[in-house]
């Protein structure tokens, strides 16, 4: 396997330039005539169909949803980042390039990261077009706040609920395509594999989810928006149906997987109650713009908030981050959160959360206020946890939201496989070992909407791609595949359901691949999920049949692919001996205890080639060169 | 905490269904219904049984995949709440509750309570959209909103398409969640070129997907976990009554509708 970036020559501002007048087009008559497969209708994946309908291709759409507008980009919060600076504050692209690879902590692609912060203006006038019903001002013009990590106001916003307003837009744009007979959509239908014909990507293997039906789909080319792996922790800020099934048979295939163990973690979503929870909820990180977090002084102090005088609080965040205090990037919030809590100071019935208050901002600028900007998530928090947030002070913690890892692709946004795409969160690329807040609806949308229709066009432009056939070994041989799978799943009738062995897998990935690492945890934890994964395929109970609506079967399948992804996490986790963004190795920080990257060692991308069941995956190295930001400690002291 | 609960099952669309009768009580009052339903599903499978299917995804209220009826409520007893974000903190220890899937012509059950909703995309496909290919936007700040507008666009499009509102009507009329739609669209610039033909479209696409007509009972702005606003209605329908007077058009009629009316009344007689 080789990995080439194809990154283009020239300055970096005029790169992504170069490369669309270097690409090859496609006539328009002749876009008719390809058939490309996008599977996931998120923002990245939505924003592609539509896109590639208005363009003229014949595209074939795949959700596992009911309907593609409730894929898990409906549940981003707080809003999307664009280098406008309508707010005149001194924003550009180029800051928000710098603030994105710094805040990636020196493990994103530059060249990438540029394209991003330069499309990210024409995003806006998209969405703004499409009808999505951003915050403005009294004078009619668009608001902006500022959100975790950044110095500028360059976030957009529809109350706290940017995603669903972003979603419903892509979502809208492309049932126009449906109509209009270009976009042929497949609800219901999970991918559960990729069909690879001469080296290239040809095709998918579909389960229909009501009827069972085991289906192929041949095409020109294959798209993967299937958004993060999350999950494999089983509690996180992830939909209950997210999965990495479509990423990981496609690595199986031979798509390098980059990065495995960048994960993020939000510092700000609901702690757990009980051990029955099913999913964390996420309290918008937009509330550190006005929410103080504290926890007292002393340990093991049980009084309740209010009655803590402000000389026994500790303020800690702003106390060790002068200048950015409550709003410094994810990692570094959520790792002291923990560290708190470590050392008992913690509070709330479990001793895992941390105090998110907010009666400072009540005092100067009144509830109303407060409540015209969270009043939303206010009301959720109220209604989960039965506690009056106007009132006594948030409870918080950090939970599992984001994986920055993903399949390695180039800049063209195509992986290893030729012929297989991949965009938005299912992807590596821009967002480094940590991602900025508002940043991933801005790269599932520039994926969607203005990348991929230019690079797809190439692709299909530059290789002479034969007819395939149904009846080709390969179709066969993935069709056979899955049947045995699904079968085998059926037939072991053991003793644990699916979801106690996730559980399982969720802890471990949790102690031991999760907020801090070290090679002692990750070695043992690779011994653990081996043996957990043996006791699955021998002991798990998945009731009823593959003809029929199975959510038990559908959920095994998904299980299973989480305890082969987690192996890798904690395989690259343990490699990368350094810290760096959400990858912490407890063996190696600074003495005030920030993460310690090794710029002479991993300035790298760790790209892992799949070399069968029950071999070591091999590891190859995309060398990462900062010709325009310097890698520097980071700091937000 | 212990509740019995009496679910509908059904094998799938074609075979009949009927309530079922389950008491357990590992339940707690801080889990939400859908996680009181994870417990339930636990215990059935450990005792060799079949999961109740239901729709779930993100479980924080957003993306609109759950809903049930509670004791003959869509969503259940708390106002501006769908089934996932409902904690058990609402009811009584030892309470018995009927969980009963969505009822419409529209949307076919598929399994226990999952129901088809395909109904929602085909009137969004007819017309619930601004027609603007990515690539010719112009710049976002070009047209000024008045604040007031922009922030009703955002009440009527916080829509999340459960179909409470279809369920919730005697008529299975899916007024709401289309008068949202073309509410949001019609309160802003954007959507103003298209909003004739809009309302004619998805109204008749309405009508061939078999929803009842609304006659203004409100059960579905009451239900509504969204809190969208019977108004949205009235909107709608002066937006269709003006496009047929405007465009001096007949309302579009789908031939196919008929057909398959004339096809109901002839299995149902």
């Amino acid at each position: 396997m080789k990995l080439e970036s194809k990154i283009p020559s020239g300055p970096i501002e005029q790169k992504w330039d170069k490369a669309r007048f270097e690409y090859k087009l496609v006539n328009p008559a002749n876009k008719r005539k390809f058939n490309v497969i996008v599977v996931g209708t998120g923002l990245a994946g939505g924003s592609a169909a539509a896109t590639l309908g208005e363009l003229g291709y014949n595209v074939k759409c795949f959700c596992f949803q009911d309907s593609p507008r409730r894929a898990h980009s409906i549940a981003a919060q707080g809003g999307i980042n664009a280098a406008k600076n309508y707010q005149n504050d001194g924003d550009s692209i180029y800051r928000l390039f710098y603030d994105t690879v710094k805040g990636g902590d020196f493990r994103a692609r530059e060249a990438n990261v540029y394209r991003l912060a330069s499309i990210s203006v024409n995003i806006i006038d998209q969405c703004v077009a499409q009808g999505v019903p951003f915050a403005r001002e009294y004078g009619g013009l668009l608001s902006n706040r500022s959100f975790g990590g950044a110095q500028v106001s360059r976030t957009f916003y529809a109350r706290g609920q940017t995603g669903q307003q972003l979603l419903l837009g892509a979502y809208q744009a492309l049932e126009r395509q449906i109509d209009a007979g270009r976009v042929k959509m497949f609800p219901r239908t999970e991918m559960l594999d990729l069909i690879v014909i001469d080296g290239k990507a040809r095709g998918i293997v579909t389960r229909d989810l009501v009827t069972g039906a085991i289906q192929t789909h041949l095409a020109d080319a294959v798209i993967l928006g299937t958004g993060g792996y999350g999950n494999v922790y089983y509690l996180s800020t992830n939909a209950k149906g997210s999965n990495c099934t479509a990423i990981w048979r496609a690595h199986k295939r031979g798509a390098a997987f980059g990065n495995p163990c960048f994960t993020q973690i939000h510092p700000t979503c609901i702690p757990v109650s009980g051990d029955y929870q099913s999913k964390l909820t996420l309290m918008s990180e937009s509330l550190r713009n006005d929410g103080r977090v504290w926890v007292p002084k002393v340990k093991g102090d049980t009084r309740p908030p209010r009655q803590i005088p402000e000389d026994e609080r500790d303020y800690y965040l702003e106390r060790k981050y002068p200048s950015f205090g409550n709003l410094v990037p994810r990692d570094v919030a959520s790792r002291n959160s923990k560290a708190v809590c470590d050392e008992g100071r913690g509070v709330g019935p479990s001793g895992l959360a941390v105090y998110l208050d907010f009666t400072d901002a009540i005092k100067r600028m009144g509830e109303q206020t407060i409540r015209e900007r969270y009043g939303n998530l206010f009301d959720m928090y109220q209604r989960i946890t039965d506690e009056n947030p106007y009132e006594v002070p948030m409870r918080i913690y950090p939970a599992i939201h984001y994986t920055m890892g993903g399949l390695w692709v180039d800049y063209n946004l195509m992986s290893t496989i030729p012929g297989l795409f991949v965009i938005g969160e299912a992807n590596f690329s821009d967002h480094g070992a940590n991602r900025l807040g508002a940043s991933a609806l801005m790269q599932g949308l520039s994926d969607g909407y203005f990348v991929i229709p230019y690079s797809l066009g190439n692709y299909l432009a530059s290789e002479k791609l034969g007819k395939v056939e149904e009846t080709a070994p390969e179709v066969k041989e993935a069709l056979a595949g899955i049947t045995g799978i699904t079968n085998k799943l059926l037939s072991v009738r053991g003793r644990r359901t699916v979801d106690s062995f996730h559980r399982e897998l969720g802890k471990i990935m949790w102690d031991e691949c999760g907020m801090s690492r070290n090679a002692a945890g990750l070695t043992q934890a690779i011994d653990r999920l081996r043996a957990l994964k043996d006791e699955y395929w021998q002991n798990v109970n998945v009731p009823g049949s593959a003809g029929e609506l199975n959510q038990a079967l559908e959920k095994a399948g998904r299980v299973a692919d989480f305890f082969e992804l987690g192996e890798l996490m904690c395989i690259d986790a343990l490699q990368r001996e350094e810290s760096c963004g959400g990858h912490f190795r407890e063996e190696y920080q600074t003495p005030e205890g920030e993460a310690q990257r090794d710029d002479e060692k991993f300035s790298h991308v760790a790209a892992w080639e799949y070399a069968g069941a029950g071999r070591s995956p091999v590891l190859h190295k995309e060398p990462l060169n900062f010709e325009y930001v310097k890698p520097s400690q980071r700091s937000y002291k | 905490m212990k509740l019995t609960f009496h679910i509908w099952r059904q094998k799938d669309a074609k075979s009949p269904g009927q309530m079922v009768r389950y008491e357990s009580d590992n339940f707690n009052e801080d889990m939400s219904m859908l996680e009181a339903l994870d417990v339930l599903n636990e215990e059935l499978m450990n005792r060799g049984e079949l999961p109740v299917a239901f729709e779930h995804d993100c479980r924080e209220g957003i993306c609109g995949s759950c809903g049930f009826m509670i004791n003959g409520v869509a969503h259940g007893p708390v106002p501006a709440t769908t089934v996932c974000q409902l904690t058990l903190r609402h009811f009584q220890d030892g309470e018995e509750l009927y969980l009963e899937p969505w009822r419409a012509r529209a949307f076919p059950i598929l399994k226990d309570l999952v129901v088809d909703r395909n109904a929602f995309d085909r009137v969004i496909q007819a017309g619930g959209y601004i027609s603007v290919s990515t690539g010719s936007a112009p710049d976002g700040n070009a047209i000024p909103i008045r604040k007031e507008n922009a922030d009703r666009a955002m009440d009527y499009a916080s829509c999340i398409a459960c179909g409470a509102c279809v369920a919730a009507c005697p008529n299975a009329s899916a007024a709401l969640f289309t008068g949202a739609k073309i509410s949001h669209l019609r309160q802003l610039p954007q959507g103003e070129p298209e909003r004739h033909e809009r309302a004619l479209r998805m109204v008749a696409q309405v009508n061939a997907e078999m929803f009842g007509n609304c006659t203004n009972i409100g059960e579905c702005a009451a239900v509504c976990p969204k809190e969208i606003p019977l108004e949205v209605i009235a909107q709608m329908n002066r937006d269709f009554l003006a496009a047929s007077w405007a465009a001096r058009k007949q309302p579009y009629q789908d031939p196919a509708e008929e057909k398959r009316w004339q096809q109901y009344d002839s299995a149902h007689r």
